[in-house]
């Protein structure tokens, strides 16, 4: 074999700490290497070139490059090869940047170190086999989790782009926390009037499939090839025939069943329709507050419904679906912000959350876009927002910023004013972050135009002063002085947290999550779309706070890499996958139990079983090598050979 | 600005690192929200707010934190700390900042110092607190006889206010004692003030 050996210099960041030439030197002794020099930068375009014109001139068949990690440039340099006339799998790479330079200073020890990488690099090599990759049908479906502003957006980028949908909600309408905002920051536009329209498309896509009211209930398969049972639940009204005339909630006599989409401002009734403009605008049976399901007498909405469409015998339905790639749009809830005594931990009925607030401010909501305090129906004058309640707290395990509460205080404190023109707003911040297009200058209008107060500090205590007030209690850090504010509606800008139930979506996806449930992207700056698993894509909150611009922005891009796997009809595999030697396999199926993927299926040859790898499905993990008792499944470029040539040659080193 | 604090020469970082070794806090977690000012009941007697305490400590500026009253006036009730989204122990600096002044023989308020050492003669003595005596000694030490005087009566009504001092079991003041003179000798070997 000839094996041409090239060490990075990477400007300064591996040269700097590393003795390049020397570990050069030093590989032109190991066993095949025909061919070993430094070079500044590999992967530019004259260090490529550099390692083509090397394989024809010393008619090379095999490469080590040693630089940074594989997950940075191995793609790169396999791709070099291949342009020379290798297979990409002749190709072997040696980490000593990450690995040595960036972790010592002591040239001597990083240079032996390297040059030790580079050997083990040299001995895998020289055991490697070119492989080739198989090809295989796409399904060109996507599934998109969540109908929030993300996942309505990527929906329907996906269905213009010619691409089936298959969008599922877990609430009874889509339009997620968008639609229970009255008005949106910096333009205070309606935001049911620029939503609605999105919505609408939703349901009149010929492309798009809603399942509202549903969970993804399993994922099987890889990308390409996903299979989804989804479970729709019980609704006890039958969709087709349901026509969203509302008779049902008129006459529904459970009048006080707690108002989930009016974030429990206000009640509604156990058959109900969360808002004039829900997609799909069906009815749905609150079954814990129905008096028919509970106590198995009323039956008022049957009698009424003019279609008949009421079915207290309704059962939750799994549904499979088939798609090639995934979208998680998830979203966010907010954090529970009675963890706070200060505020008054939950006790008084005028301290309410921003959520809240958009729905007394929205004509839709149960104040019919009055605002009037919880407590007694009156309109408040004074109103304290009291920002970061639950957003940049290390001390309960939120140290993030939530991203968007500046903004929307700025703007409920505008709305506030518009609403009541002779009230008061105060609003305690810590600090102001208003980074994105017009943002600043909103919330200096806030101030300036407005008249809204900013205090900057915290508040230590709420407190009603017996005359129907809340006392707010809190300082002035600019001023350095305690300050007392007589309010009649206290306002928290309460802080966002991953949408509960996320890690369990995440092990269903097969993606990863961080310490705070957000789903992990594959990379923060330059994948902020893809996940590790290919075919999962995300979009929208579920990633990381984000406001709707940026929402939008994101479920845009997600329907662009879904719209870009599809543009190909056939998907190559990674040829790095496990294969079953049949002289060798007991059939004793220890590897068919661990497959986390489902990999490896049981088949029947001249009368007996033996195990078999699904080439497509196996994602090359290594869990059943290591698994079999006999060494009968290898896995193809990490072979027991491969991986104890290099343990032998690090034990010589 | 003839009187702005010249940051490049007042800066102590070795003292901004005292205070996090003693305190065992990382002040340089503090973000400034101000929840420990909002919280502070004694705030309105500081000369410095606890944030600016705090801001102090984060700078470097060891005379002006040492020399402030609000560290005195610290009623020690951990609101602060409790308060506090980056967990700081804020009353604990606070302590520690008291403790540094001491040494230092900076007490700016010195009738905190006084009452303290007359509560803490009282428990040396007798094991336990001791309200009169910690009253008459302070009086003495401050000459400041009159005050609070008003509130014996109803404290005594009470039995707030015990004319004897409380007895401990089994010659437990003089064990309190001798971890009194143990504290004594360990200050007296390093060279500061107990």
């Amino acid at each position: 074999m000839r094996i041409g050996v090239f060490i990075c210099h990477c400007g300064s960041n591996i040269a700097g700490t590393v003795d390049c030439a020397k570990v050069a030197e030093n590989a032109r002794m190991f066993p095949d290497v025909v061919l070993a020099k430094d070079i500044m930068y590999t992967c530019a375009e004259p260090g490529q070139a550099a390692i083509e014109a090397a394989i024809h001139e010393h008619k090379l068949d095999g490469v080590v490059v040693a630089s940074c990690s594989p997950r940075i440039h191995e793609p790169t340099f396999r791709r070099t090869v291949e342009r020379a006339g290798l297979n990409r799998y002749m190709f072997e790479m040696a980490n000593i940047r990450e690995h040595v330079s960036w972790i010592g200073k002591d040239k001597e020890a990083n240079t032996n170190k390297a040059t030790e990488l580079v050997q083990i690099a040299v001995a895998k090599l020289r055991n490697d086999k070119p492989l080739k990759a198989k090809s295989f049908d796409v399904n060109k479906r996507v599934l998109i989790i969540g109908a929030g502003v993300a996942g309505i957006q990527a929906a329907l980028d996906c269905a213009e782009g010619g691409i089936q949908v298959v969008l599922v909600e877990r609430e009874a309408t889509i339009g997620g926390k968008m639609a229970k905002l009255d008005k949106t920051f910096p333009t205070v536009d309606c935001s049911a009037c620029i939503l609605g329209p999105k919505m609408v498309d939703v349901a009149q896509h010929p492309n798009i499939t809603l399942y509202a009211k549903s969970e993804v209930e399993d994922i099987s398969g890889y990308v390409g090839n996903f299979s989804i049972k989804i479970r729709k639940r019980a609704t006890y009204v039958d969709w087709d025939k349901c026509t969203g005339c509302g008779a049902c909630t008129e006459k529904c006599p459970a009048k006080k069943t707690p108002d989930t989409f009016n974030e429990l401002v206000g009640p509604t009734t156990a058959i109900n329709i969360a808002f004039p403009q829900a997609i799909p605008k069906k009815a749905v049976i609150n079954p814990e507050h129905c008096r028919q399901l509970t106590k198995g007498k009323c039956g008022v909405c049957a009698k009424v419904c003019p279609t008949g469409a009421i079915n207290y015998e309704q059962q939750d339905e799994i549904i499979t679906e088939e798609v090639g790639c995934i979208v998680a749009a998830t979203g966010y809830d907010l954090m529970d912000w009675t963890v706070y005594e200060e505020y008054g931990g939950g006790r008084y009925p005028d301290v309410v959350t921003s959520l809240q607030y958009e729905r007394l401010l929205s004509a839709s909501g149960p104040t019919e876009g009055h605002i009037k305090r919880p407590s007694d129906g009156k309109e408040p004058k004074n109103i304290v927002f009291i920002q970061c309640v639950g957003s940049r707290d290390r001390s309960i395990g939120r140290p993030y910023c939530s991203g968007f509460c500046c903004m929307y205080t700025a703007k409920q404190a505008i709305l506030t004013k518009d609403h009541i023109p002779d009230s008061k707003s105060y609003v305690f911040y810590m600090d102001i972050r208003a980074n994105g297009k017009i943002y600043d200058e909103f919330t200096r209008r806030a101030m300036e135009e407005y008249g809204t107060e900013y205090i900057r500090g915290r508040v230590s205590k709420i407190y009603p002063d017996g005359e129907g007030h809340l006392i707010v209690r809190g300082v002035d850090t600019l001023l350095g002085e305690g300050v007392e504010i007589k309010a009649d509606l206290v306002v928290l800008a309460v802080g966002v947290e991953a949408a509960k139930g996320s890690p369990k979506l995440a092990e269903k996806l097969r993606i990863s999550y961080d310490s705070y449930g957000f789903f992990l992207e594959s990379h923060v700056k330059l994948k902020p779309v893809e996940t590790n698993t290919a075919g999962v894509y995300l979009a929208g909150v579920c990633q990381g706070v984000k406001d709707i611009p940026a929402s939008v922005a994101q479920g845009s891009a997600a329907a662009a890499k879904v719209l870009g796997l599809f543009s190909k009809d056939k998907l190559e595999n990674d040829p790095q996958i496990a294969s079953v030697d049949m002289k060798r396999c007991v059939d004793c199926g220890k590897c068919i139990r661990c497959c986390p993927f489902g990999a490896i299926k049981e088949v029947e040859f001249r009368g007996k079983m033996y195990a078999q790898v699904i080439e497509t499905v196996c994602q090359g993990c290594g869990l059943c090598t290591s698994t079999c008792p006999q060494g009968a499944i290898q896995l193809s470029h990490a072979t027991d050979n491969q991986i104890l040539a290099e343990v032998n040659t690090l034990c010589q080193c | 600005m003839n009187d702005a604090i010249e940051l490049s020469r007042m800066r102590d970082t070795d003292f901004t690192a005292a205070v996090d070794a003693q305190s065992g806090q990382r002040i340089s977690t503090c973000y400034q929200c101000g929840n420990c000012t909002a919280g502070c009941p004694a705030g309105f007697v500081y000369d410095l707010q606890v944030n600016q305490v705090m801001r102090g400590v984060q700078l470097g500026l060891k005379n002006k934190v040492l020399n402030s009253r609000s560290i005195w006036m610290c009623l020690s009730c951990s609101t602060c700390s409790q308060r506090c989204p980056n967990n700081i122990d804020v009353a604990g600096v606070m302590e520690t900042l008291r403790h540094m002044a001491r040494k230092e023989g900076i007490v700016t308020v010195p009738k905190v110092d006084k009452f303290w050492t007359s509560f803490l003669a009282t428990v040396r003595k007798y094991g336990r607190t001791y309200e009169i005596g910690t009253m008459v000694l302070y009086m003495l030490r401050s000459m400041r006889v009159f005050t609070d005087v008003d509130l014996a009566p109803a404290a005594l009504a009470k039995g707030k206010l015990g004319l004897k001092p409380h007895k401990m079991p089994e010659e437990g003041a003089e064990a309190v004692g001798r971890i009194f003179k143990r504290y004594q000798e360990r200050a007296n070997r390093q060279g500061v003030r107990a």
